[in-house]
């Protein structure tokens, strides 16, 4: 029985009636699709996008603002004709201000987007699966399924239990025993993957192209990517219908900030904000960075790796969204960086010092390498800078564990306790 | 010296499709190819089905970048694209690089 979370009582059990899919565009030779689970032009196999009505009313600042607090707020710039009736209460997640950190960082403001603390699943994912399974509830899929570094197996499984639909998740086999154990919880089929994410990212295509299911990020990635639009969408409402001039956000795939740029062009044109676009800073570890070293060769394709980093959301070889990110950094100017493992513990210390936020380590590679742009001068002391951490620390506790300095132990008297305030 | 011996037979290897390309192959995912290299068997096929040639090459002879090819569950990127050399029994799959992520 699938939950109608929207719809009101006594109308449609199916949730499907009032409630349809945008239809697609391929973004390479232009073709035009009905609303359809399938990502990739069946004319030249490039990727499809929905295609929105350019005259379709917009809402102004003063409406979107009486809304409900979820990135269906923004519903005229996803992907559906009518009222969600799955996930309705993901994202508005808190946009934190960060003094310390931008003292740090020698620039004049920074924040932090806290996806972090997102609902239900602690990243960002829960935007993106929220599209995703409203799509797939749209096209009658009873199955829903992923390839995932993690995050999007949390978010997939909690998703598809709350809509009471069976879900396959696909991972590496490798994966951090929290982001395993916080997927199983939620009583998918959960399938470990001997080899790296991108070999499991190939057999899902296969998955796809032979179940029938909606793959989030395969079939359905046309509807899934444009949840990522709205962390753009908060960061501008949030910052009081302004831009900052920077935004600082991790790159695995490159689909966060191709949908980031996106997002921004999208309140762009529509008057919600009047400042230039932010300049986009794309974040990758240094062993796994295709996308980084695409940015700074300047032209040409991404050339894969076999990642080899902790990092293992951020650790995507063969990127879908690559290009489309490095275009979007180079068109606003922006630029991007790759920091070690050490440098990425580092910032996840660093973070939680001086915000209170604790990351995992794709939050520790994002804010290293803000420290790193701001060492090199791409960040200035001008800049207002947002940075877009996606995901929560205690999902990936490994690398910390030989980071952080022994704690005391003591009996319980207070001339102890004494002793230690004397040594502080 | 195998290296020559191979560099001019032509291997028998199947390469798998994925279903939207299907349509141009009278509905085959499967297909029987040869050829000393990935390109030299993509060619083959190509030369059965022209209407394949380009989803599956670009101007420049090369892969697009949306579309992946496996030789083997190995990315040929890694073995030097359609210059990758090809054995007899190999499998080559074709697939969407429009995904994940």
């Amino acid at each position: 029985m699938t939950a109608s979370l929207l719809a009101p009582t006594g109308e449609d059990t199916t949730g499907r009636a009032g409630f349809t899919a945008l239809s697609l565009v391929c973004e390479n030779c232009g073709a035009r699709f009905d609303p359809e689970p399938s990502a990739i032009c069946l004319t030249c196999l490039g990727p499809l996008v929905p295609v929105y009505d350019p005259n379709r009313s917009l809402p102004s600042r003063a409406e979107i603002q009486t809304r409900q607090k979820s990135l269906w707020r923004y519903h005229e710039w996803l992907p559906f004709d009518g009222t969600p009736t799955l996930s309705p209460d993901s994202g508005f997640t808190p946009l934190v201000e960060a003094p310390e950190l931008a003292r740090r960082l020698g620039v004049a403001r920074a924040w932090v987007k806290n996806d972090a603390v997102s609902h239900p699943t602690l990243s960002f994912k829960d935007r993106v699966v929220s599209t995703a399974i409203n799509a797939a509830h749209t096209f009658g899929l009873d199955v829903i399924a992923c390839a995932s570094t993690g995050n999007l197996a949390n978010a997939v499984a909690a998703h598809a239990a709350r809509a009471g639909k069976p879900a396959w998740i696909f991972i590496p086999h490798d994966l951090e025993p929290a982001k395993v154990l916080n997927t199983a919880i939620f009583a998918p089929k959960l399938v470990r993957v001997r080899g790296t994410y991108d070999d499991v990212n190939r057999l899902c295509a296969q998955v796809a192209d032979n179940f029938g299911w909606g793959v989030v990020n395969v079939n359905l990635r046309a509807y899934y990517g444009e949840g990522s639009k709205t962390m753009a969408f908060e960061i501008i409402e949030q910052l009081g219908w302004r831009a900052p001039t920077a935004v600082v956000a991790p790159m695995a795939g490159g689909a966060l900030v191709t949908k980031l740029h996106r997002g921004f062009r999208d309140f762009a044109a529509a008057g919600l904000f009047d400042d230039s676009l932010p300049r986009l800073y794309g974040a990758q570890a240094s062993g796994c960075a295709p996308i980084v070293r695409l940015v700074e060769r300047g032209s040409g394709r991404i050339e894969p790796e076999i990642p080899a980093t902790i990092a293992r959301s951020l650790a995507i070889g063969s990127p879908a969204d690559g290009l489309t990110a490095a275009r979007g950094i180079a068109d606003t100017g922006g630029w991007a960086a790759a920091v070690s493992d050490a440098d990425l513990v580092a910032g996840i210390r660093l973070l939680a010092e001086t915000t209170g936020i604790f990351t995992e380590t794709a939050g520790g590679v994002t804010t290293a390498a803000a420290l790193h742009l701001a060492k090199t001068g791409r960040l200035g002391p001008n800049d207002e800078v947002v940075l877009c951490i996606t995901g929560n620390g205690l999902k990936t506790l490994d690398p910390l564990v030989d980071a952080l300095p022994p704690s005391p132990l003591i009996a319980p008297k207070l001339r102890e306790v004494a002793a230690l305030v004397e040594a502080a | 010296m195998n290296l020559t011996i191979q560099r001019h037979t032509h291997m028998s290897l199947t390469i798998s499709l994925p279903s939207v390309l299907s349509r141009l192959t009278d509905g085959s995912r499967a297909l029987s190819a040869s050829g000393a290299t990935v390109g030299e068997a993509v060619a083959d096929i190509t030369r059965r089905f022209p209407s394949l040639a380009p989803r599956l090459i670009d101007d420049a002879g090369q892969p697009y970048p949306f579309v992946t090819f496996y030789l083997n569950d190995e990315d040929i990127r890694f073995s030097g694209g359609f210059t990758a050399p090809v054995r007899d029994g190999d499998e080559l799959t074709v697939v969407s690089a429009v995904a994940g992520g």
